[in-house]
């Protein structure tokens, strides 16, 4: 096969003209829902009912309704926290670092993908909340002068976590919302309706596309690009801290932190691809979500995969090599003590599967694909369940041995967080543009002036 | 009312829009824009528009930023409160920088985008006069437009129309100002929006009293001064008896607390039992202070029973008498142990080893009462 690498292939397929982009963007925000549509959000509906249910009587009879006990003070609610936490990594790997490598396929799934990191850090903040017990003061996470005079400490991870997740929600949400003023813009000058007038108005801010400001607009998409991609590490570094800088066997280790990263970007990349192969389909978006976009995010699922799979057998070769009994101890203990199950959906769903990848074919295979993003989510959800559960419920002292359960209230907050995130993404389907209507002109075959026959960047 | 803005022109190929922004800046007009609906590269080289000076936004306030994490923090932890956390120093550096980070990250970023809006493109600016016009709607889609202002130095309608007509711009039309936009009045003095200002302002209030003075005070909120425990001396119907302090379990011994076999025996407590300890300098020390505190109110510093409770209290015989100093040392910390007479027992307030410290101290001050020739 003989390809030119000398001219770039356009992202997009075929050369759609700039009007039917703008038709097929807002066509799912000017034409009223079908009934497929309806039964999707009755059903995360139900979900996002059965989990404001369990958080009810989570707040109203206290942490009691939960599995947690002595060791396992960290049970469902940490790790739910860590699984959506990792699950927004992908959005702003996606808008951030792909920006920064200038990798074009990203303009059709970022805006998508950082819709999904917002509602996975609010997914995700809605448990260390809850998991404080008194979910009416977290007024006190954040430094204050108060009547107590008292502060927080800054010295402790817990601490750092506060402030690593509020700020990549609130710059998460900046760059998403840069990214759609211009877009809104575009809405504003199409739609017929008054009040949708009004509302696109209001948060368009009165955008004219400019020059004059798509200068300094590009500058700040880098700057923001540029903050992001050292924050969107740093947090699930913060995350891995509050692993990492306590003493207990199993969490005690450097690798903690790139281990944490690299397998929120997997997770997150799984939930993306997942999510995008019915967008696509639904809203006939083949020829801008391209089945090499997928393939490349495929592709991305793999790297991470194999750098979550090092970093699980290197922890075991450190635990051997440390000399230190109770290290080994805990890591015999995952692979085959009482939590041995969890350990072997864990790595055979992280580490084996995705080694599928390799195979062009699979890569390629919508229906392959999507079972295998889903198994990713399924391995890391029990990743952070290992990690949490057989690290405490053994730790040094065997006499504070415990075995650790999840209650009902525990599994319906759980299934509540997928049935808050999908029920938010729906609304998002149906009130936003899912897709970059500028950016992906921006990079549709002959948007930009060819002047010297060189592709100009 | 019928003022003129700008005349603007359209064109269908980014090639072409290059070349119109070219012919403008060729022309001497300054006063023009163009409006594409996305950014087309080789526009900024082509307007000849300076480097955007964002950078150095952020920059500067990512600095502040960082320099008001670290001198918050160092401030807080070193002079509002200072807390020993973890044997750490007051100010570790390295465990502060994570926060140091994202406070750098957060007000960089936020601040920065606010200061585009908001300084830089003066928005919201929803009553430009370009808004609602054909042109807007074509540059927000698929075309791209100029426009050359009236206020520009060089403008004249004619000329301005035949430079569009030369560089074959399409759908050259006018804009002109409408009613609102040439009506200057601030809108934030209207009767209308000071009203709203004042019930917004009542509601909050109302909200925040609730809130905080009865909300708070509801079930399930509760806060830990007021959930249910069992307070000492208190009525409590857990247990059959309704006591809510609890004795002992019979037959058990709390750590530390070693039954005292000797209670009514003192002169077998002065036979069997023998100081354990060698008196040493800091044996001396302790028992000093341990007698100060407790037995020189009554006995006095000295033992003589001259001391500041003198006149107030019975004056407790001498210490340093014969009878005394013939005791042996189990006799004496029998009484500190036990108590005689009117002398109370102080096995609460001393523990074993300062019982035996203050016997050797009142040994050391009988010796100094009845200093020999040899001493």
């Amino acid at each position: 096969m003989s390809v030119d690498h000398t001219q770039e292939v356009s992202v997009v397929e075929g050369q759609p003209s700039f009007r039917s982009i703008d038709d097929l963007i807002s066509k799912p925000l000017e034409t009223k829902p079908d009934r497929n549509f309806f039964i999707a959000i009755s059903i995360t509906g139900t979900m996002l009912l059965i989990g404001v249910i369990c958080v009810a009587l989570t707040v109203w009879f206290g942490i009691g309704t939960w599995g947690n006990n002595q060791p396992v003070g960290w049970g469902f609610g940490i790790v739910n926290f860590v699984f959506w936490v990792g699950i927004g990594h992908a959005g702003t790997l996606i808008s951030a670092i792909l920006f920064l490598f200038r990798q074009k396929w990203r303009t059709g799934i970022a805006r998508f993908a950082e819709g999904m990191t917002i509602f996975a850090v609010m997914t995700a903040g809605l448990f260390p909340l809850l998991h404080v017990g008194r979910p009416w003061l977290p007024i006190y996470l954040i430094p204050h002068p108060n009547q107590h005079g008292v502060w927080t400490n800054f010295i402790s991870p817990l601490v750092w976590d506060v402030f690593a997740v509020s700020t990549y929600f609130t710059v998460s949400l900046v760059f998403w919302y840069i990214g759609l003023i211009p877009d809104l813009a575009t809405l504003r000058d199409r739609t017929v309706g008054k009040i949708k007038k009004m509302i696109y108005s209001v948060f368009s801010l009165g955008w004219r596309h400019s020059n004059r400001h798509w200068q300094h607009y590009e500058m700040m998409y880098l700057i923001l690009a540029g903050f992001a991609t050292p924050l969107v590490l740093s947090v699930h570094t913060i995350v891995s801290f509050d692993f990492a800088v306590s003493i207990m066997p199993g969490w005690h280790t450097t690798i903690f932190p790139p281990y944490f990263v690299a397998g929120a970007v997997f997770s997150g990349f799984a939930m993306v691809q997942n999510v995008l192969i019915f967008v696509r389909r639904i809203f006939n978006y083949e020829h801008i979500i391209t089945l090499d976009t997928l393939e490349k995010m495929n592709k991305i699922i793999l790297v991470t995969g194999s750098m979550v799979g090092y970093a699980y057998i290197m922890e075991f070769f450190i635990a051997w090599y440390s000399g230190n009994p109770v290290e080994q101890f805990v890591f015999v203990n995952r692979v085959f003590g009482p939590y041995s199950w969890a350990y072997w959906i864990m790595f055979s769903c992280n580490v084996i599967f995705p080694q599928l990848f390799w195979v062009k074919k699979i890569r390629r295979s919508i229906p392959i694909m999507f079972i295998l993003g889903v198994l990713v989510n399924v391995g890391m959800w029990f990743e952070r369940f290992v990690i949490v559960v057989t690290s405490l419920t053994r730790d040094y002292l065997p006499s504070s041995w415990d075995h650790y359960a999840p209650t009902l209230v525990d599994l319906g907050i759980l299934l509540g967080s997928f049935g808050l995130f999908f029920t938010l993404l729906l609304l998002f389907i149906r009130t936003l543009p899912v897709i970059s209507i500028s950016e992906v002109k921006a990079v549709i075959h002959g948007a930009q002036p060819h002047h010297t026959g060189v592709y100009h960047e | 009312m019928s003022k003129l803005y700008a005349i603007t022109g359209l064109f269908d190929k980014p090639e072409d829009i290059i070349q119109a922004a070219k012919a403008a800046v060729k022309t001497g007009y300054t006063k023009y824009d163009v409006n594409t609906p996305y950014p087309v590269h080789g526009m900024d080289d082509a307007m000849k528009l300076p480097p955007s000076k964002l950078g150095y936004v952020a920059l500067v306030i990512g600095l502040m930023g960082a320099a008001f994490a670290l001198f918050a923090m160092w401030y807080i932890n070193t002079i509002d409160y200072p807390q020993v956390i973890g044997g750490k120093p007051f100010f570790p550096l390295p465990a502060l920088i994570p926060i140091t980070f994202e406070v750098t990250v957060l007000s960089a970023s936020v601040l920065t985008v606010l200061i585009m809006l908001f300084v830089f493109f003066k928005l919201p600016n929803n009553s430009h006069p370009l808004h609602d016009t054909e042109y807007m709607k074509r540059v927000s889609s698929d075309m791209y437009g100029i426009y050359i202002m009236a206020d520009d130095p060089e403008f004249d309608e004619f000329k301005v129309r035949g430079f569009l007509e030369d560089i074959d711009a399409k759908e050259i039309s006018a804009i002109y100002y409408d009613d609102e936009e040439l009506n200057t009045r601030h809108r934030v003095f209207e009767p209308k929006f000071i009203i709203f200002l004042i019930a917004a302002g009542i509601l909050n209030s109302a909200l925040v009293y609730f809130v905080y003075n009865k909300l708070l005070y509801m079930p399930p909120f509760d806060f830990m001064e007021e959930q249910a425990k069992v307070i000492p001396q208190d009525e409590d119907t857990y247990f059959a008896d309704n006591f809510s302090m609890r004795l002992p379990v019979r037959g058990t011994v709390a750590r530390g607390d070693m039954p005292y076999l000797y209670s009514n025996n003192p002169e077998g407590a002065g036979a069997d039992i023998v100081n354990p300890l060698l008196p040493t300098k800091a044996n001396l020390a302790k028992g000093e202070q341990k007698y100060n505190t407790f037995c020189s109110p009554c006995h006095g510093y000295l033992g003589n029973g001259e001391s500041r409770m003198r006149g107030q209290f019975p004056v407790p015989p001498s210490l340093n008498s014969q009878k005394v100093i013939s005791w042996s040392d189990g006799r004496i910390y029998h009484v500190i142990m036990a108590g005689q007479n009117t002398m109370p027992s102080y096995s609460k307030q001393t523990t074993e080893d300062e019982r035996w410290t203050i016997v050797q101290y009142i040994r050391a001050l009988q010796r100094s009462q009845n200093a020999g020739e040899t001493d």
